[in-house]
């Protein structure tokens, strides 16, 4: 269907590449045209991998295995280093994933994404993104505003709505969020409707009361529709640290993700964490934001991500 | 018997005999596990290097004193520089005696700035001073909305306009706020990033137009490693008065708060730790680094060193060990401050990297509660006067304490020894004696 074919992969790499920092610079000259792995080298990438957020010991768990790699190697350049740095960290994020939202779409209707994430991450933006690439592809798209708590959380998503053209079902503030998401799908059914976006409010992972009420959310659907939802997308904020982790965390216990959505990256932030993220949840990164616009949302692509982390 | 006791006094004991320095070497274990701590808590890499380094300079050459071993000593003073550089030239935010108060906001997409401004509009309300709110986002959706309804909760007036002009509505508002009468104005501005020239000119622009007297950076305490680089741009293109740390009620370590210290050198001034308008705080540096360094058992070891680690105590205890007024009496503080801390044998193996060392040293904590029973069984007068200690004294001591009378022959025999040898020995030759004798 090539819903998101027409995306713009080169945006990632400029919003990456606006500001470099002075310290990725400094190793890029440093890495070029050296011999051998000499401890400098590798202190530099440590460096690297961990002002991206990628976290200590994963860092020198990736060294460790680079070290390993590069026994077996011939050409140990530092430019040779750094690309099996890169090998090695892109084999973390491309993961087997036997679930192909294309082919689920065209066999679900109305097709369900819940979109989950703590406060401010980017949940709302993300889904009047998501509206709009749907409703392009040619798909009847519908929201539902599930978050009923934080001040004019409807507002702000009607607004999205009519950005990307499409439906939204929303109830007063403090209604019951189960009751708007019940009540998005059961106009979704009744209408047609191919895609249904769920926003919920933002919700903190150690908060157990909210994390129930999320849960409910996902009951209450699957009561309505057995399979749904098809999607639940978490998501983060790429400026976030290692606490982003235990975000995923949390979120799975209560949920079942399927999908990350890292955003924010049209800055300086590598978002490294997600790779602890992939390699421990085994869900994958479906998305990713590159900026506060209608179009700035671009599918993963894995290498495109790691050689960010490296310019 | 004595063999633990040995140990711990072998640490005051080493002062005496000038051994007991903190050298690079013997805290090197204790330095790399911190480095790591800091790290996983979101520390900048090179902010944790630098930190690290610096206070281990600093450090390095300072006496081990009372019982605590050299990577004690430098968890320790790391916790308390921490404990300083986050909190050192707190300041309350300024507000004038008399006329205007202006207050801009800025940050980083969805930090937390919209939240902040209704509750510290809510907080200055509460202390009756005449408060209006300045809608200077005009970008994001509903954001002067989501404004408008905060302000209406707690009955603040917000100024906004019908066109997306953000200085313009700045300069409104402050025209507004003049003609009020009111004694405090706080703009609310979009959320932008460090490296948008233009968003970042607007803000500069906002800022010459109020001219505010208090300006304010709002950070995400889940900020990872970048937080360095938005909070120096910010603080290059603003100049901010100071930094408000948002989400302390999630349970990220809060790291960041430490970068944004250490490379732009503005005090925090507030805490947010909820989405509801009360959730406003004042700021603890020794709560947030404790929360940097963790939890777990680094931190009660800090605590408790903390509470037991008498510097004054110590060095009172040294001054008696060369004057040779060393008495029971003294002994049983010594023990009671090492008690304090714990068991020696788990304090010791709370430190990471020590742990394992330590378990070799079988160290068994009950003969030290002897000693201290056989002390206590004295009299006053016998603690500080031993030599009145005849045979019935002794007899009624270990019937007091629960021991054999050639326990309490032999302490006494051993104290007498080490007195002695206090009077007779070089400080280096002391320590080594005393060790071997107290075996
Ligand atoms: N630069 C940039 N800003 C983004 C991106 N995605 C979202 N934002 C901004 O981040 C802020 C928060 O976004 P929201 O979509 O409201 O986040 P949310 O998760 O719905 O927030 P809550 O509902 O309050 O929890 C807004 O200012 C967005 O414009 C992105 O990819 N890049
Ligand atoms: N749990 C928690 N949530 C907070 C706190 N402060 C703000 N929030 C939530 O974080 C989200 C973003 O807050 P806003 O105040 O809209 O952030 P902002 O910086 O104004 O966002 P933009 O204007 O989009 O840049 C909202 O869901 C708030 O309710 C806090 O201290 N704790
Ligand atoms: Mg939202
Ligand atoms: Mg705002």
């Amino acid at each position: 269907m090539g819903i998101f074919d027409n995306f713009n992969f080169s945006k990632l790499k400029e919003g990456l590449t606006k500001t470099r920092t002075k310290i990725v610079n400094t190793i890029n000259e440093a890495v070029t045209g050296k011999a051998v792995i000499d401890d400098k080298t590798l202190d530099e990438i440590e460096e690297i991998l961990i002002t991206s957020d990628i976290g200590y010991d994963t860092a020198v768990q990736i060294i460790e295995n680079v070290r390993g790699r590069m026994k077996s190697e011939k050409d140990r350049t530092d430019l040779n280093v750094i690309e099996t740095v890169k090998k090695e960290l892109t084999g973390i994020l491309d993961i087997e994933s036997n679930f192909n939202s294309e082919q689920e779409i065209k066999t679900h209707k109305p097709y369900i994404i819940l979109v989950v994430g703590i406060n401010g991450v980017g949940k709302t933006t993300t889904i009047g993104k998501l509206a709009h690439n749907y409703k392009k592809a040619g798909l009847k798209v519908i929201v539902g505003a599930a978050d009923t708590f934080r001040a004019a959380a409807n507002e702000q998503l009607e607004i999205w709505s009519k950005r990307a053209g499409v439906e939204i079902i929303q109830k007063g503030h403090g209604a019951d969020p189960s009751s708007v998401a019940f009540e998005t799908v059961q106009h979704a059914i009744k209408h047609q409707y191919d895609v249904v976006l769920i926003d919920t409010a933002g919700r903190l992972h150690n908060k157990g009361h909210l994390m129930e009420e999320l849960n409910k959310i996902k009951r209450v659907l699957s009561k309505n529709l057995p399979y749904a939802p098809n999607e639940t997308l978490l998501v983060l904020d790429g400026n976030t640290g290692q606490n982003a982790i235990l975000q995923a965390e949390e979120f799975s216990k209560v949920t079942d993700i399927t999908g990350l959505v890292v955003t924010k990256l049209d800055g300086t932030a590598k978002g490294g964490v997600v790779f602890q993220i992939v390699n421990k949840q085994k869900v994958p990164i479906k998305y990713i934001g590159v900026g506060e616009g209608i179009e700035d949302l671009q599918t993963f692509d894995s290498k495109l991500f790691v050689s960010a982390i490296f310019e | 018997m004595f063999e633990e006791l040995s140990l711990k006094l072998e640490k005051a004991l080493k002062k005496v005999s000038g051994q007991g320095k903190l050298t690079e070497k013997n805290i090197s274990d204790t330095v790399r596990e911190i480095r790591r701590i800091l790290l996983d808590a979101d520390v900048n890499y090179k902010v944790a290097k630098d930190f690290i380094d610096k206070v281990q300079e600093k450090a390095l050459g300072t006496e081990v004193i009372a019982s605590i071993s050299p990577g004690q000593l430098i968890t320790k003073i790391i916790y308390d520089e921490l404990t300083e550089l986050l909190g050192g030239d707190r300041k309350e935010i300024k507000l004038n005696a008399s006329g205007l108060t202006t207050i801009l906001v800025v940050g980083l997409q969805g930090s937390g700035k919209t939240t902040f401004c209704g509750k510290l509009a809510k907080r200055l309300k509460e202390s009756k001073l005449k408060v209006m709110l300045a809608a200077a986002d005009v970008y994001r959706p509903a954001a002067v909305e989501q404004l408008k309804t905060l302000g209406a909760q707690i009955e603040v007036p917000v100024y906004s306009i019908d066109v997306p002009d953000a200085k313009r509505t700045a300069k409104e508002a402050l025209a507004e706020a003049n003609a009020a009468g009111c004694n405090v104005l706080i703009v609310d501005t979009a959320g932008r990033l460090h490296v948008d020239e233009e968003m970042m000119n607007e803000a500069a622009a906002i800022r010459d137009i109020i001219n505010p007297d208090e300006s304010l950076f709002v950070v995400d305490s889940m900020t990872g490693q970048d937080a360095v680089n938005s909070a120096k741009a910010f603080n290059e293109k603003i100049n901010y008065d100071g930094i408000v740390l948002t989400k302390l009620d999630g349970d990220a370590r809060g790291g960041a708060a430490l970068s944004i210290r250490a490379v732009v050198g503005k005090p925090i001034k507030f805490i947010s730790s909820g989405e509801k308008l009360s959730a406003l705080e004042p700021f603890y540096p020794d709560r947030l680094a404790s929360r940097i360094l963790g939890k777990g058992d680094i931190i009660s070891f800090v605590e408790k060193a903390q509470e037991s680690f008498d510097e004054n105590e110590a060095a009172k205890l040294e001054e008696k060990f060369k004057k040779n007024k060393f008495d029971f009496e003294d002994f049983l503080k010594q023990i009671k401050m090492i008690k304090k801390m714990g068991s020696l044998s788990s304090l010791l193996g709370m430190i990471p990297g020590i742990g394992n060392q330590i378990k070799n040293a079988d160290i068994d904590d009950k003969a030290l509660v002897k000693v201290e029973a056989i002390i206590n069984s004295m009299t006053q007068e016998e603690r500080q006067k031993p030599k009145i200690l005849n045979g019935s004294r002794r007899m009624r001591i270990a019937r007091g304490s629960g021991s054999s009378i050639q326990e309490v022959n032999r302490l006494i025999k051993q104290f007498g020894d080490m007195q002695s040898l206090m009077k007779k020995m070089n400080q280096r030759g002391f320590a080594n004696n005393f060790l071997n004798k107290i075996k």
